[in-house]
């Protein structure tokens, strides 16, 4: 009998599960939305190509939609609750004693091996999340928290697709 | 009556001091949960963890509880809620390759953000392909664009697409949670176990 354990300091995960709950009802009872995570790196895309080459920007379709007339692209709710992310677990990393630099990977791959499929990840991950208008956050856990069909789609797609595809990776992961 | 800021009730200076208080905690929460590792994520479509869907499925049944309750005690009009939209095909397809990334990756945006704040390389190199993601989308936009905007269905909830009653939906949703946690943790007992730091 195997009774290596892997350290768990983490929260119970239906703790947790509540307490992210909660803060989905704050958040649409003070604003009438949801949280979100893709938006404000879509904000941020949209504000470097508007500085490099702003006449490139405005006569893109996609890049137009979300360059105002006065206010800065940055100047967004997203934007600043994404700030918030990035403060609120740099806290609970500092409390835990979990902040370093380091890639974390299985032992049977390579550091290199994890970051390329890191970035391939990513690329889809941002490629997916502007088709279906939102990632696992706003588009299927917020839309889940009101019912919207297109919530539960994005949702059910999502996690079928990981499990459909989780074979091919399998060497990355156990 | 809420939502608070849309009916006037809290003038909208407080609208980005309330994002960045929802971001920390939202955060705060996620990394608590152990989000910031992509082996523990990833551990969901192996078998050997299962946190993704006890955090997910908890999270999203208490919020969908709570706001319908709210709705019927009358603090919160459930009109006035940013309801996301559905384009069907849309969702499918953007859907399967998130999930592709998802296995690829071992993040989603959120929890990349927050290996991104405790210093995992990995979360920033997953971040970096984001923007580029997001940067390709953009600049072939008119290649996307017609399943970008087509088969939109309006910003419909499931009592509107399949007419079902919201509560009964939430309590067989609440049963498929529950016997779908205790699923999980017989998997979880019979998969080989996974051990990483």
């Amino acid at each position: 009998m195997d009774n290596r354990k892997n350290k768990h300091i983490y929260w119970n995960p239906y703790f947790g599960g509540f307490l992210l709950g909660i803060v989905i009802i704050f958040s649409f009872y003070m604003t009438g939305r949801g949280l979100g995570a893709t938006g404000a790196m879509k904000s941020t895309v949209v504000a470097a190509v508007d500085r490099v080459a702003p006449t490139h920007a405005e006569d893109n379709a996609y890049y137009s939609k979300f360059i105002g007339k006065d206010d800065s692209i940055l100047n967004n709710w997203l934007v600043f609750e994404t700030i918030g992310i990035l403060i609120g677990a740099f806290i609970s990393g500092s409390l835990a004693g979990r902040i370093g630099w380091r890639t974390q990977h299985s032992p049977k791959i390579t550091a290199r091996r994890r970051l390329i499929f890191a970035l391939i990840g990513g690329i889809l991950f941002g490629l997916g999340s502007q088709i279906a208008r939102g990632c696992t956050s706003g588009a299927a856990l917020s839309g889940m928290a009101v019912l919207s069909t297109g919530g539960f789609i994005t949702m059910l797609s999502i996690f079928g697709s990981g499990f459909l595809f989780a074979y091919f990776f399998r060497k990355n992961w156990i | 009556m809420g939502p608070l800021i849309p009916n006037d009730l809290l003038s909208h200076e407080w609208n980005f001091i309330i994002a960045i208080i929802i971001g920390i905690a939202f955060g705060y929460i996620l990394e608590a949960s152990g989000f910031s590792s992509s082996r523990k994520l990833a551990g969901v479509f192996y078998g050997y963890d299962f946190v993704v869907l006890k955090v997910f499925f908890t999270a999203a049944l208490v919020s969908i509880i709570g706001i319908l309750y709210m709705d019927y005690l009358g603090y919160l009009d459930f009109n006035l809620l940013y309801i996301h939209p559905t384009y069907l095909w849309g969702a499918i397809i953007g859907g399967i390759i998130m999930g592709l990334g998802f296995v690829s990756g071992g993040f989603c945006p959120g929890t990349s953000l927050c290996g991104v704040a405790i210093g995992k390389i990995d979360a920033w190199v997953f971040v970096g392909g984001i923007l580029i993601g997001i940067f390709f989308f953009s600049e072939f936009y008119t290649l996307f664009e017609p399943l970008y905007n087509g088969s939109f269905d309006g910003y419909v909830t499931l009592m509107d697409t399949f007419g079902v009653d919201p509560y009964w939906f939430v309590f067989g949703f609440t049963i498929l949670a529950i016997v779908s946690f205790y699923l999980a943790d017989l998997v979880r007992k019979r998969v080989k176990k996974v051990f990483y730091n």
